[in-house]
């Protein structure tokens, strides 16, 4: 039995406490997470994906309950600290890079996730050859661009650089937040085998929301949909390969009645 | 007369372009106009003046100077990350408080000469320099070391950290950089060397005003844009030199707006329109396709 290396006890998130708006957002919610795990998460608008996701990176502190990562808490920890452990890919291209800066200057600055950083030069050249060879492994012509402000690279480019950069200091937990939901089908599909590819080979914790059933089913070896702030369904191993889409719809529609 | 004109104005251009690199890490890293600079300007004046009458060497009262202009950033800085006070607010609020605080600096008087007073300019090394040629190389030697280092800190780990705040801060923050910290550190810095550029302008007209800082964040955004004007896209490194050069360039502008007979009180008018005319300059690219006539302009000079 292996240890949980990220759990959540009895987790209440909410938003605009102490307001006529105040809304709870994850109720109750418990998540227990396994080393290696690759759990892809599914849910409806609203139903709390982004809030679970935003409440492990610490953007929303949680009202009541607890956040342990390998037993110990973290619910009191800044967004910043948690860093260290932990990297994230957003749905929004734009969100996952710095525009103005190159994509070397991008992939440097994130060899550096949750470190201090000191008045010491960079030794930005020492790490060309390294930078190259990684961006070759994504096959969308970004170790030709390494030397290219990161806002003028194409969507797909920017969010395989994010992915890079989520990923190249290995975290112990790895976040995707619909990471290809704002590509073309075709570099949708290229940047979630690369995803697999590098998770599987780096043997990554990840948690991916995602929209498309497919990728949901086909991916990963665990499965979890959330409604209405609450886990409703967690399935894993071989139950989760024999999942199929018609489970899953008719599960959706049991869930809307 | 005219090439002495010429001199005084690269040395006013030298002087002055501190302000232009200082303001230059908040207006175009950080990304926001921060106008905290209208009151650390007189304030590292003002401080600096009145150490040097109170007997203090003038390279000391020119770090003094350096300190309270990091303080003003560092009052700013906490009402903009920690205060949750807008930028601009922020930065209104602690220039209208500095005023108050540089009159009590020169001790209730608008005015403070240094008259047979030691200063920079008046240093061993200056001893026989020709006329005017001693603000140009003071501002040359300062310019060349804040250049330096701030090519060297910006290469750095913490100086990348700080470009990618301005750049991107939700990005910055989900890699661990403490962006409040950044910008604090930012604002400390800038007007640290904005107090430096008061220091200097004090000591090379020889007095401290408490209303010189009045326009000035009009004069220091005027070398950083007509610098990104006339040389266009530009690595980091050479933007910061592009900064004194538009520095220099802006004094010649003035000058020769002098030489058509306006005179000084006019000055604030013609900085505002020149500043606005070069913050218009795409817009005039698009109208009138620039690019293409400056390009035929350079070719005939090859």
């Amino acid at each position: 039995m292996t240890k949980p290396i990220l759990e959540l006890r009895h987790v209440v998130t909410k938003v605009n406490r102490n307001t006529p708006e105040e809304l709870t957002l994850l109720k109750d919610l418990n998540l227990s997470i396994n080393e290696g795990d690759f759990i892809t998460i599914l849910g409806s608008n609203g139903a709390g994906k982004s809030t679970l996701f935003n409440t492990i990176a610490g953007n929303l502190t949680i009202d009541s309950g607890d956040i342990l990562l390998r037993g110990q808490s973290i619910a009191n920890e800044s967004e910043e600290r948690r860093t260290r452990f932990l990297s994230r890919v957003f749905q929004d291209p734009k969100l996952g890079t710095a525009p103005r800066m190159t994509v070397a200057e991008n992939l440097l600055l994130a060899t550096k996730r949750g470190e201090h950083r000191h008045l010491k030069p960079r030794h930005l050249k020492q790490h060309m050859a390294e930078f190259k060879q990684m961006t070759s492994g994504m096959g969308n012509d970004l170790d030709e661009r390494l030397t290219t402000p990161t806002g003028s690279l194409s969507g797909g480019q920017r969010q395989a650089l994010s992915f890079l950069m989520a990923t190249l200091k290995k975290p112990d937990i790895l976040l995707l937040d619909e990471h290809t939901a704002a590509l073309d089908p075709k570099t949708s599909q290229e940047l979630m085998a690369a995803t697999n590819e590098r998770i599987t080979a780096q043997k990554l914790t990840c948690l991916m929301i995602t929209h498309h059933l497919d990728d949901a089913l086909k991916y990963g070896n665990r499965l979890i949909v959330i409604s209405d702030g609450k886990i409703t369904y967690d399935v894993s191993g071989e139950e989760k390969q024999q999942l199929t889409q018609e489970k899953l719809y008719s599960f959706f529609s049991d869930l809307q009645e | 007369m005219t090439f002495g004109l010429g001199v005084s104005a690269v040395g006013q251009g030298l002087l002055w372009a501190t302000l232009g690199l200082g303001l230059f890490l908040t207006f175009r890293i950080l990304d926001f106009p921060d106008m905290t600079v209208e009151g650390t300007f007189p304030m590292g004046a003002a401080a600096c003046v009145a150490a040097i009458n109170n007997g203090i060497n003038p390279i000391w009262a020119t770090l003094i100077a350096i300190g309270v202009g990091m303080l003003c950033g560092l009052a700013t800085g906490l009402l903009y990350t920690k205060g949750r006070i807008p930028i601009l607010l922020a930065g209104i609020l602690v220039m209208t408080a500095a005023y108050s605080v540089n009159l009590r600096i020169m001790h209730g008087r608008s005015n403070l000469t240094l008259l047979d007073k030691p200063s920079l300019l008046k240093l061993p090394i200056f001893a026989h320099t020709p006329m005017y040629f001693d603000s140009v190389f003071l501002g040359f030697t300062v310019i060349v070391i804040l250049t330096l280092v701030l090519i060297y800190f910006l290469q750095t780990d913490l100086g990348q950290a700080f470009i990618a705040t301005g750049d991107n801060e939700k990005m910055a923050r989900s890699l661990g950089i403490k962006t409040d910290n950044m910008k604090i550190m930012g604002l400390m810095v800038s007007n640290g060397v904005i107090g430096l550029g008061g220091a200097l302008v004090a000591q090379n007209d020889g007095y401290a005003d408490v209303n010189m800082g009045i326009g000035v964040i009009v004069i220091a955004l005027a070398s950083i844009i007509i610098g990104e004007v006339a040389f266009g896209e530009l690595t980091m490194n050479q933007r910061l030199v592009a900064v004194t050069l538009g520095s220099i360039l802006y004094r010649f502008v003035l000058l020769i707006v002098l030489k058509l007979g306006f005179n000084t009180n006019d000055l604030k008018l013609f900085s505002s329109v020149v500043l606005a005319l070069c913050m218009m300059v795409p817009v005039f690219r698009d109208m009138f396709d620039l690019k293409r006539v400056w390009k035929r302009g350079i070719a005939a000079h090859d």
